[in-house]
């Protein structure tokens, strides 16, 4: 280590200084390409989104007045289905390691969880892929779903195991000695105490599976116009966003934009809303 | 006879919830099985040799991963480059430095840039990087510094509060200006969580897809240059998996989902053991 106290007190404090400023300008380096980003969503998305983005279908180029209106609705449909299936999973499971998964299938169980969180997403696509469309021979609404399910159950069973342990005993306990049946506890009284703390986890992992794309490619695919089957190829906002984003054409670009803004913003106000109540949350 | 009689209530409560718990390792072994499984030609034919290989036309069916795994390692390590100062100095800024108001909202800030989907960080990259570095290796890299800087900040921040405040004080007493404090007594016990960080944010860049696809250029060739198009793991699935020619095509394509894999989840466990030594499980998502 260098001898730090035999240096003069003013070439420290100049060292200090420069200190402060690298990491200032540090933070503000790291806070301007959200900036930036948010601001092209913004400016860029306002200038092309109107009444018609929101009912009409896709368009060829050249006709003015496409919309996203199908994949507003398959976006909603694919994550409908992906909670469908991913919530009685995420919570009883996490129910399931906050009460009883002290002993080895505990920390079998949360391993695969963990591990599973840090997949890429691209991952649940092709397992998806591989289980339900080479089976059904088809792309559908049911395949994604599928895949961004598996997005959000980690998410799920992690707050949900967190929320449930922070329940006091005390309350649990005091149910039980009333002579209420253990799983009456546990749905009414466990549960409902923690479920502020659930729903907010809950919500972020439906934010985080709607703007998701890569899972999507290749399980829902996609589709302009009209599907109100399960089992068909349906579109989504993300993937139409990508399919608008890297064609040649600037109409579709701004559609992109358009989008995206959309997206971002529903997904923002989402994360924002959910941080903001969650901070209020206590079991006192 | 037991004096208690169980709940048969009680018994099925917790099979149900055992069973949907066990669902999840379930699930997690059956997605491994299946990527062997379905990647078994590709593995017998080409073996070991598959990752070092660089020829890839899948015409003629010549497969080799190695363009692949160079551009995903390359653009992610270009993407620490100059995200882990970045992050770090954040970092600091928020845990050390800063007292102020502003230091909430550049916290949230921060987190936010999380949330944003990648195919809208694609898209914002092909109107603001791609026009300045093209479609290349250099784009990829310095989008995904964007993207992982949330993540290397957030935990490097978490391990720099969960250094002790005596450590901090006893060095101010002793004289120490801000920033000796910091080097001498923060920085050292949080270095192993600081580099648990930075690995954390190497496994973000490695699995991430959709904006890479869009910016790197997707060509699989090996290039000196950074300027030049290049491709990655999880690109190539994303745009040919389903495009897959042949059975053979189809099989590699598993087989490079499967290397993916191998690579996140080795790094994020890494990672974590770093990061879990300082401040414990369960806090990072």
């Amino acid at each position: 280590m260098e001898n730090n106290w035999s240096q003069s007190y003013s070439l420290r404090k100049a060292k200090d200084k420069i200190f402060l400023a690298a990491v200032s300008l540090a933070a503000l380096f790291a806070v301007l390409p959200l900036i930036a980003l948010l601001l092209f969503v913004v400016f860029k998305g306002a200038g092309s989104l109107n009444w018609q983005f929101f009912v009409n279908l896709p368009r060829p180029v050249g006709e003015a007045g496409g919309g996203m209106a199908n994949a507003i609705v398959g976006t909603m449909a694919i994550v409908g289905l992906a909670s469908m299936f991913s919530l009685p999973i995420g919570i009883f499971g996490g129910l399931w390691l906050a009460e009883w998964g002290k002993g080895k299938r505990g920390f079998f169980i949360r391993y695969a969880v963990d591990v599973m969180s840090g997949f890429p997403t691209i991952i649940f696509g092709i397992f998806s892929y591989m289980l339900l469309v080479l089976t059904l021979k088809r792309f559908s609404a049911l395949a994604g779903g599928f895949a961004l399910g598996l997005i959000m159950i980690p998410y799920i069973t992690k707050t949900t195991e967190e929320m449930i342990k922070m329940v006091p005993r005390t309350l649990k306990e005091s149910a039980l000695a009333l002579g209420v049946p253990e799983w009456k506890v546990m749905l009414s009284v466990v549960l409902r105490t923690a479920w502020n703390g659930i729903f907010t986890g809950v919500m972020l992992a439906v934010a985080r599976a709607a703007g998701e794309t890569a899972p999507l490619l290749f399980t829902a695919f996609n589709n302009n116009y009209w599907n109100f089957r399960l089992d068909q190829p349906t579109a989504s906002m993300t993937v139409q966003i990508y399919n608008y984003a890297i064609s040649p054409f600037s109409e579709w670009n701004n559609l992109a934009w358009a989008g995206s803004m959309v997206l971002v913003g529903l997904i923002l106000f989402v994360t924002v809303t959910v941080r903001k109540y969650s901070k209020r949350i206590n079991y006192g | 006879m037991s004096i208690i009689k169980r709940n048969k209530g009680d018994v099925w409560f917790k099979t149900t919830a055992l069973l949907l718990a066990a669902s999840i390792p379930f699930i997690f072994l059956l997605l491994f099985l299946l990527l062997i499984w379905q990647s078994r030609l590709s593995l017998r034919t080409f073996g070991i040799g598959f990752i070092f290989n660089s020829g890839w036309d899948p015409v003629r069916d010549q497969y080799g991963a190695l363009p692949f795994i160079y551009g995903t390692f390359v653009s992610s390590i270009l993407a620490l480059i100059i995200a882990v100062p970045l992050g770090l100095g954040c970092a600091i800024y928020l845990a050390e430095v800063s007292q102020s108001r502003f230091k909430e909202w550049l916290a949230t800030m921060v987190d936010l840039l999380a949330a944003i989907p990648s195919v809208v960080y694609g898209l914002w990259g092909l109107a603001v990087i791609t026009p300045i570095f093209g479609l290349s290796m250099m784009s990829a890299g310095v989008l995904l510094a964007i993207m992982i800087l949330p993540t290397i900040t957030s935990v490097s921040r978490e391990v720099l509060q969960a250094v002790p405040l005596s450590l901090r004080e006893s060095a101010r007493a002793l004289g120490a200006t801000k920033w000796e404090t910091i080097k001498l007594s923060v920085l050292p016990p949080a270095a192993s969580g600081i580099i648990g960080s930075t690995i954390l944010g190497l496994g973000r860049a490695v699995g991430e897809t959709m904006a890479v696809t869009m910016v790197i250029g997707n060509r699989p060739e090996i290039s000196g240059s950074l300027m030049a198009p290049a491709y990655s793991l999880s690109a190539v699935l994303a745009n040919e998996f389903a495009e897959a020619s042949s059975n053979m095509n189809f099989s590699v394509m598993v087989e490079i989902a499967l290397i993916l894999l191998a690579f996140t989840v080795l790094i994020n466990g890494v990672a974590k053991l770093l990061v879990w030594k300082i401040i414990g499980h369960n806090r990072i998502h």
